[in-house]
């Protein structure tokens, strides 16, 4: 298992669509693959590139990307045209991109998701375990140790940002056969703690702010992801701190560290740990996990 | 200065919004009807995109510090002047330390208040819009609370001579009559069955009270999904999607339908079946909760057309009050 390959996807012919008069949505794939993630990227970027005229927003997502346009600048229809032949020249293989391998520090089980996820015990699937009991017995593992092991055992790659300002949809860098996979509730939560780190699908988040939320709660990191007042050293660009291409390398901490960390970020003094880093797809592809353990040798 | 009595329900700072952010989750904000917003700050010589106070069912109660020059437009909330009734999609000269009392909707859901030189709160990213989810834009980043004081730009030239200016009828909307939205059916509308996209466009919605600035949920018929082996990573829900980015203005199907508006979430996992056209947008934010709304298909180009007219619309009023 551990030498196991990553295949790229047979991807389907994308679907082209319309979002009314000002949006063209493309969907490359229903499915989840780290092939339709990096051609949704490497097409947005093409696009952000040629700055086409009348293109005001440019979004990619994780199977799909969507653009919104003024139509009274570029027809949707000549926007398309363009985008299928921005699509028949690609070559994925010989794509790759400078990205950063970011630390993530989490405190798993935490009290504040713990007393969110009890209050929410009616809309979940299983009423009588924790989100992370149910996690880990439907995907096999015998214990919530051993699952976490799994979730933190190889890094996660940011393949979309987006729901509120700052929420990062990450995708574990693993084969297909050891990704982890759980549905989201029956019905939304009406509540969830920022800062929480969910899993719903095939993707792990990061709610930026308290709010409404449907995926299965794991823990708290004391980090933000958004600093509207863009106080903190690393927000001074944005307010928002992860993109899409992004490497989370969650790490487990204890109470202890999480409230020593939170003490820094409350104080305006946090810096993440991170490294800037060239993410070569093929490398990857290749040998998933002796490349994962390569990158995060960076922030070890 | 514009001094806040009384707030109302949900008032807010809107100008049209900021652009360029919506990859990081951050949605555009900006005036719910764009139209009425608009033409509001035509009546006083603004610029479109000034910023106006976006009132939603109820208006604010507020005093001006020094004359100014105003126009309120959209919902009809049947304003008053120190105690008189004033007409709306009018310009109307305000003197120092007069009150500005606006009441309760009787027909649309939102009404704007322009006053010459625009609402002059600072500019985040770009647009002085309120987005209240974290909190920035318009003014401290929330609605309009008792006590608050908005600072008034500098007006253009000219702005006092438009005082007595009304929009003719034929530009003014009956909101009442409104009740039909046009919708490009598409995104992943193959999700659902043919008869769910039938019932899509032929049922009545009701506005239910969920709706407001970030989406509007509505009540009708249960909408089907074709059956599939759910993709992976999709989630095991026949209405979830792999996360998908969300147009404003589209539906999405969680069970019943809801549009997304200005604040909308921009992303997530529920499968989305069509798309609000442009210019009918700020028609369904004036639709009151428990009213009804249907959905007309239409094809892109006249989504395009419609858009269009819309332009020359507001050119023409532009050229009609500018005389």
């Amino acid at each position: 298992m551990a030498n196991e390959r990553i295949k790229p996807v047979d991807l389907p012919e994308p679907r082209y669509e319309y979002g009314a008069d000002d949006h063209v949505f493309v969907e490359l794939a229903e499915a989840m693959s780290f092939t339709a993630n990096f051609k949704a990227m490497a097409i947005t970027q093409q696009v952000a590139e040629r700055d086409i005229e009348g293109v005001v927003e440019n979004c990619p997502a994780n199977a799909s990307y969507m653009l919104r346009i003024d139509p009274e600048v570029i027809h949707p229809d000549d926007l398309i045209a363009e985008l299928r032949e921005l699509e028949a020249e690609l070559d994925l293989e010989e794509y790759e991109w400078e990205t950063r391998l970011i630390d993530v520090p989490v405190l798993f089980q935490d009290p504040w998701t713990h007393e969110t996820l009890m209050e929410f015990r009616d809309r979940h699937q299983d009423a009588d375990s924790t989100d992370l009991e149910y996690s880990a017995r439907i995907n096999g593992y015998d214990s919530v140790e051993a699952f976490l092991d799994a979730f933190v055992g190889a890094p996660h790659m940011v393949t979309m940002v987006g729901f509120v300002p700052g929420l990062p949809w990450c995708f574990q860098m693993v084969p297909r056969s050891e990704q982890l996979e759980v549905p989201k509730y029956v019905e939304p939560r009406t509540d969830t703690p920022s800062r929480a780190v969910g899993f719903g699908g095939a993707f792990s988040v990061i709610y930026p702010v308290q709010g409404a939320g449907g995926y299965q709660l794991y823990g708290r990191t004391p980090i933000e992801v958004l600093d509207v007042d863009q106080s903190l050293p690393d927000f001074g660009d944005s307010m928002v701190f992860p993109n899409p291409g992004d490497i989370l390398n969650y790490r487990r901490i204890d109470r202890e560290t999480y409230d020593e960390i939170r003490e820094q970020v409350e104080a305006g003094t946090y810096e993440y740990t991170y490294e800037r880093v060239r993410f070569s797809p093929e490398e990857f592809f290749e040998s998933p996990h002796e490349y994962n353990e390569r990158l995060t040798e960076v922030i070890e | 200065m514009i001094e806040i009595r009384e707030g109302g329900i949900a008032s807010t700072v809107q100008d049209l919004g900021r652009t360029g952010h919506y990859h990081i989750g951050m949605p555009p904000s900006g005036a719910m009807d764009e139209y009425a917003h608009t033409v509001a700050n035509y009546l006083v010589g603004n610029d479109g995109d000034a910023a106006t106070v976006e009132m939603t069912y109820q208006g604010i109660t507020a005093t001006f510090d020094d004359d100014a020059v105003i126009a309120i437009t959209g919902a009809d909330m049947s304003p008053e002047l120190n105690g008189d009734p004033i007409g709306t999609w009018e310009t109307v000269a305000v003197d120092a330390g007069d009150e500005l009392d606006v009441q309760f909707a009787t027909d649309g859901a939102r009404a704007y208040l322009a006053v010459a030189g625009g609402v002059d709160v600072p500019e985040v990213m770009g647009s002085r819009s309120t987005y209240t989810l974290v909190g920035i834009g318009g003014h401290e980043g929330r609605g309009l609370e008792a006590g608050d004081e908005l600072p008034i730009g500098d007006p253009a030239n000219g702005s006092a001579d438009l005082v007595g200016t009304r929009l003719p009828a034929e530009y003014v909307p009956d909101y009442a009559d409104e009740d039909t939205v046009r919708i490009v059916v598409g995104l992943t509308s193959y999700r659902l069955t043919d008869e769910a996209r039938e019932t899509l466009c032929s049922a009545e919605w009701t506005v239910s009270a969920e709706a407001d600035r970030v989406g509007y949920r509505l009540e009708g018929p249960d909408l089907e999904f074709e059956e599939r082996d759910q993709p992976f990573g999709a989630g095991t829900d026949p209405s979830n999607v792999v996360d998908l980015g969300y147009p404003i203005g589209s539906i999405q199907v969680p069970q019943q339908p809801i549009v997304l508006m200005q604040d909308a979430v921009t992303g997530g996992g529920y499968a989305t079946v069509g798309t609000v056209i442009s210019a009918d947008r700020g028609l369904l934010a004036q639709r009151q909760t428990h009213k009804t709304v249907s959905f007309e298909s239409v094809d892109v180009e006249e989504a395009i057309d419609a858009r269009r007219r819309r332009s020359e619309r507001l050119a023409e009023i532009r050229s009609v009050i500018d005389g």
